[in-house]
């Protein structure tokens, strides 16, 4: 399969064409640098994602929590990521940097909290 | 009326007015925060994507993290917040300025030796832009659905059309994805995306969502709520309607741009620079009007948070140094926008101490040379790489660059030039 | 007679509606007017100049001319009892050429024929002491003293205040599918389902009069919608004239104009283009070109940049170009009031007058003036300009007037508060009524906050709230937990 990404590792942001068979990259050009084809590698191999989102609360004052993911991860997990967070109803008082969800699908990705919230 | 004394006062508990007032309290003097939301931290508090505080903490923090560092900062250096508090009044007295504020409370006049302005910005608006067509619901800027969405919690709309690749933009499609809406299509009126690649690559390519670069809404139909957009090619400064085509969608999210508010510092006597919207600041970030500073997005519209919190650090200390009467008494010189260059901020400098610049480009460049100049003389040179309007650029102008120059400071020039 | 059955019943609440039932209101007379739209003034109305006419447009000859002329010498008493804002800045036709000054003498003698008071042609010199921000290539023109200008919809609003305080019934959401006539009452039926009846019905539906009198089989006419695009400017625009400045009047429309509205914004446009769709208040692209173009010909500093917005009002144009105010020769005890557009705002006053005396002489109603008729209606102050010291006295009283709501127009949580409780519930009728939401940044700031406002007062719920009734929904529903 051909697939075009603009690479985000410089400014430069080249345009890279690849090909990828069942489960290689198979050809990289159109970037400048070799950064540039592990950054395309990882992309179409295994692409990963910081997610954020808010949570639904108990609170008066801030009644959706925003929430991020503490490291990026795999872009196949994000939908399901999402939805659980969705479901989710959280009881205030929060700490920012403390953990919603530990250990996503044993992603080793923790849902953590952006914003301390009193009541 | 409520009657309060601070040494600095800070009009906006955004960004800049968190870094600018916990810098100087901590030099030890009264300072206070006027805020007219019910929180701190400004519009940090909706942009909850990361990507914020690298370069100042050296790692991807949410909007609500970044802000909190600094509302920590303020708490633990004794800043008094006023929250859902607005100014409405600015007056000078001499050297004391009268800061008038309403709130539940009462009107209080807070008097004060030092005012930095830090009520950031607004967005353009439809208006503002000039986009035809009818009037129905639904169409609304991209930070109004930032905060529908990211504070109360509301999805906007099903289906949208954000005009403007500008960030904020960028970021809402993503977000409006992740939240179950279907976005349509980017429309960007340029040749080429005002937003950062990595934007554009994760927040649209991801989604698989299309961007029409060089190209306008002609018009916005709909009755009641917004039914469909005309899209058409932005040629030679008109839309080309022979090439239009139509977008079904029932929200338009408008992210096209940011404009200082200075309506309050009009009224108080400030004079503002046409080319940024802002203030113009001397080497101490002060207006026009001794005694009246400002920095962040009021001054000028800033792409990064962490440049913002630099600047208003900077303008903390000049406050700080303006407080305490011992400013360098060295005459200022002027420092102006050269060849290719849209503005520069601050506009004056001085010799004797390093002092940072921020600047913003005509057109971009991917190899360009940044000069400083006074008159023929060179007083220093950079390679730039890749230089994009939409991405600001600094420097430092170090003491050893102005050694040469003679008492009057005369005036410095900078530009920049394809290599 | 039925609880349910009026003497009265006005169709619309635009300028001409509520005019006329806040006449009838001061009749001991049990009156209603029913609006198809959630609130007042949503129909033309709302997106109208504001002018207040000179009486030197029209001919002698036309029943608008005479009810222009009395029509704006009824708004200082008006204004005085009902406080919309109202003021007699002038109006001045700029020409340009010999060729224009020839018209500008037509203009002058007419006005003079109809009565007009204080009218002069002016030279150049004397134009530009009056107004020094006009272009100084003026070659002369008219000058009109006791013209102005005025919020429309605070003046429909007050009006329909004025209404219901002294007894009539407003109806809202009510659209007229049908009626019937029994020989004594008429059946009125609303798409909802619901009934009015009346002795006498007044057709005062704006664009839709064609389609009411059709109901009522009244006569058969045609409203031709006349579109008018306008920009409005901010309030800190260099370009703010003293005077509303008029080019030389084109066959059809008075020209393109630049307007000092009274809230201190300035207003250029309309243009004038006959349309077939009465729903159709697009703007175009070429059209702004075209307002610009012309309005930077007679005054300078006039610049996109500070536009802050643009709308489109449709005028209700009949063949004849003249007012239709009649008992209809057709429909028993109906009464059409139609084709009222430019100087309909300047003239409605004088209007709901004549129709009330077609009420009692062409239908014999019994007209009795009200003894308990109040004339004033209460005042929300409003914090916009006041001083420090005014303000906290306002806040001791209420401390929701230390909240500001709108930070561009400085409208307070006290004042969109008083907004809903007298009923105006959508995000446009808490706009027109307070101003929330018309300045610089047109609602980017505010919505949230009226929404959770209204929410508030109101019990409906933040994703129900629409910004003019029907689907016009300002938000969608609220994150659920359930990804679609």
């Amino acid at each position: 399969m051909k697939k075009k990404l603009i690479c985000i590792i410089c400014p430069a942001g080249c345009t890279i064409e690849t090909e990828t068979d069942d489960a290689d990259l198979v050809k990289v050009s159109g970037n400048k640098c070799p950064r540039g084809a592990e950054y395309a590698r990882k992309e179409l191999l295994s692409p990963e994602r910081t997610v954020t989102a808010v949570v639904p609360s108990d609170s008066e004052v801030l009644p959706f929590i925003p929430v991020r993911t503490d490291k990026a991860i795999s872009r196949n997990l994000v939908s399901q990521l999402l939805k659980t967070i969705y479901s989710i109803k959280v009881k205030t008082p929060v700490k920012r940097g403390s953990v919603l969800i530990e250990n996503f699908q044993a992603s080793g990705v923790n849902v953590i909290f952006s914003r301390s919230v009193k009541n | 009326m409520i009657k309060k004394t601070y040494d600095a006062i800070i009009i906006g508990g955004g960004a800049a007015g968190l870094s600018a007032a916990w810098n100087v309290a901590k030099a030890g003097f009264s300072t206070a925060i006027i805020e007219r939301e019910n929180c701190l931290g400004g519009i940090l508090n909706q942009c909850i994507h990361t990507g914020f505080g690298l370069h100042r903490f050296g790692k991807e923090l949410s909007g609500p993290e970044y802000a909190e560092m600094d509302i920590d900062l303020v708490a633990a250096n004794k800043v008094d917040s006023f929250i859902n508090t607005t100014v409405f009044e600015i007056r000078s007295n001499g050297i004391l300025k009268s800061v008038f504020a309403s709130s539940a409370e009462g009107v209080t006049e807070f008097e004060t030796r030092a005012v930095i302005l830090s009520m950031g910005c607004r967005e353009r608006n439809r208006g503002n832009l000039g986009i035809p067509g009818t009037r129905p619901s639904g169409i609304m800027t991209a930070g109004l659905a930032q905060r529908l969405l990211n504070i109360e919690g509301y999805l906007p709309g099903r289906k949208a059309v954000i005009i403007g690749s500008g960030d904020i933009g960028l970021i809402m499609a993503r977000r409006l994805t992740w939240s179950g809406a279907i976005v349509m299509g980017v429309i960007e009126i340029l040749p080429y995306p005002s937003g950062l690649a990595r934007n554009i690559a994760q927040c649209l390519d991801d989604f698989e969502i299309p961007l029409y670069l060089g190209h306008t809404v002609s018009a916005i139909n709909g009755k009641e709520r917004v039914e469909s957009v005309d899209v058409s090619p932005f040629k030679d400064g008109v839309p080309s309607l022979s090439g239009t085509f139509k977008i079904d969608c029932d929200t338009v999210l408008i992210s096209a741009g940011l404009i200082p508010e200075n309506e309050l510092s009009v009224k108080a006597g400030v004079k503002l620079s046409n080319a940024t919207g802002g203030p113009y600041v001397d080497s101490s970030m002060m207006t026009n009007v001794p005694g009246i500073f400002a920095c962040g997005n009021v001054l000028h519209v800033h792409d990064l948070v962490d440049y913002v919190s630099e600047e208003s650090e900077n303008c903390g200390s000049a406050v700080v140094s303006y407080l305490s009467s011992d400013e360098c008494s060295c005459t200022q010189g002027n420092i102006s926008a050269g060849s290719n260059i849209k503005y520069i901020v601050p506009s004056k400098y001085r010799t004797g101490i390093p002092q940072k610049f921020y600047m913003r480009s005509l057109m971009p460049f991917e190899n360009a040379m940044l000069t400083v100049k006074c008159a023929d003389k060179i007083l220093f040179e950079r390679k730039l790489k890749y230089v994009r309007p939409p991405e600001m650029q600094s420097f430092t102008l170090t003491p050893e660059m102005t050694d040469g120059l003679n008492e009057n400071s005369p005036e410095i020039n900078v530009s920049l030039t394809e290599v | 007679m039925n609880s349910m059955d009026y003497d009265v019943v006005v169709v619309g609440s635009g300028v001409v509606g509520a005019s006329i039932a806040r006449l009838l209101s001061s009749y001991e007379l049990k009156a209603a007017v029913i609006e198809k739209f959630p609130d007042a003034c949503f129909g033309v109305s709302k997106a109208n100049s504001g002018i207040i006419h000179g009486a030197f447009h029209h001919a002698t000859t036309t029943l608008k001319a005479r009810l222009e002329l009395k029509g704006n010498m009824m708004y200082d008493q008006l204004h005085k009892e009902l406080g919309f804002p109202f003021k007699r800045t002038g109006i001045i036709v700029a020409a340009f050429s010999s060729e224009e000054m020839k018209t500008v003498r037509l203009l002058y003698k007419q006005g003079v024929a109809n009565g007009a008071p204080g009218i002069e042609i002016c030279g150049s010199e004397r134009l530009l002491n009056l107004e020094p921000g006009l272009n100084p290539d003026i070659a002369g023109g008219l000058y009109a003293p006791f013209a102005g200008v005025v919020e429309p919809y605070r003046f429909v609003f007050s009006l329909m205040e004025s209404a219901q305080l002294n007894g009539l019934d407003f109806i809202r959401d009510f659209e007229v599918v049908r009626s019937s006539y029994d020989g004594k009452l008429h059946q009125v039926f609303s798409s909802d389902g619901r009934a009015v009846a009346a002795s006498f019905v007044i057709n005062a539906a704006g664009l839709y009069a064609d389609k009411i009198s059709e109901i009522f089989n009244g006569e058969k006419f045609k409203i031709h919608p006349r579109k008018g695009e306008e920009f409005l400017l901010d309030r800190n625009s260099p370009a703010r004239p003293n005077n509303v400045i008029f080019p030389v009047p084109a066959k059809e429309s008075k020209g393109m104009l630049v307007i000092p509205t009274v809230e201190g914004t300035t207003m250029i446009g309309p243009t004038s283009e006959k349309i077939d769709d009465k729903e159709d208040s697009s703007t175009t692209y070429s059209n702004m070109e075209r307002i610009f173009l012309q309005a930077s010909r007679m005054v300078s500093g006039i610049s996109r940049r500070d536009v802050i917005t643009s709308f489109s009002g449709l005028r209700p144009v009949l063949e004849n170009e003249d007012f239709l105010i009649e008992k209809s020769q057709m429909a028993p005890a109906f009464i059409q009031v139609a084709g009222i557009q430019s100087p309909g705002l300047t003239a409605a006053p004088a209007i709901a007058e004549y129709v009330l005396e077609i009420l009692s002489k062409d239908c014999g109603l019994k007209l009795e003036k009200k003894k308990s008729f109040i004339p004033e209606i209460s005042r929300t102050e409003k914090i916009y300009g006041i001083s420090p010291e005014k303000l906290d006295e306002l806040i001791e009283k209420n401390p929701a007037y230390g909240n500001i709501v709108c930070r561009c127009e400085q409208i307070s949580e006290a004042e969109i508060v008083d907004a809903i409780r007298k009923g105006h519930t959508t995000i446009d009728g808490i706009k027109f009524y307070t101003r929330s939401g018309m300045g610089r940044c047109q609602g980017g700031f505010c919505t949230y906050k009226i929404l959770k406002i209204i929410s508030r007062e109101t019990g409906i719920p933040i994703d129900h709230i629409t910004r003019r009734g029907n689907g016009s929904f300002i938000t969608g529903e609220r994150i659920s937990g359930e990804l679609k």
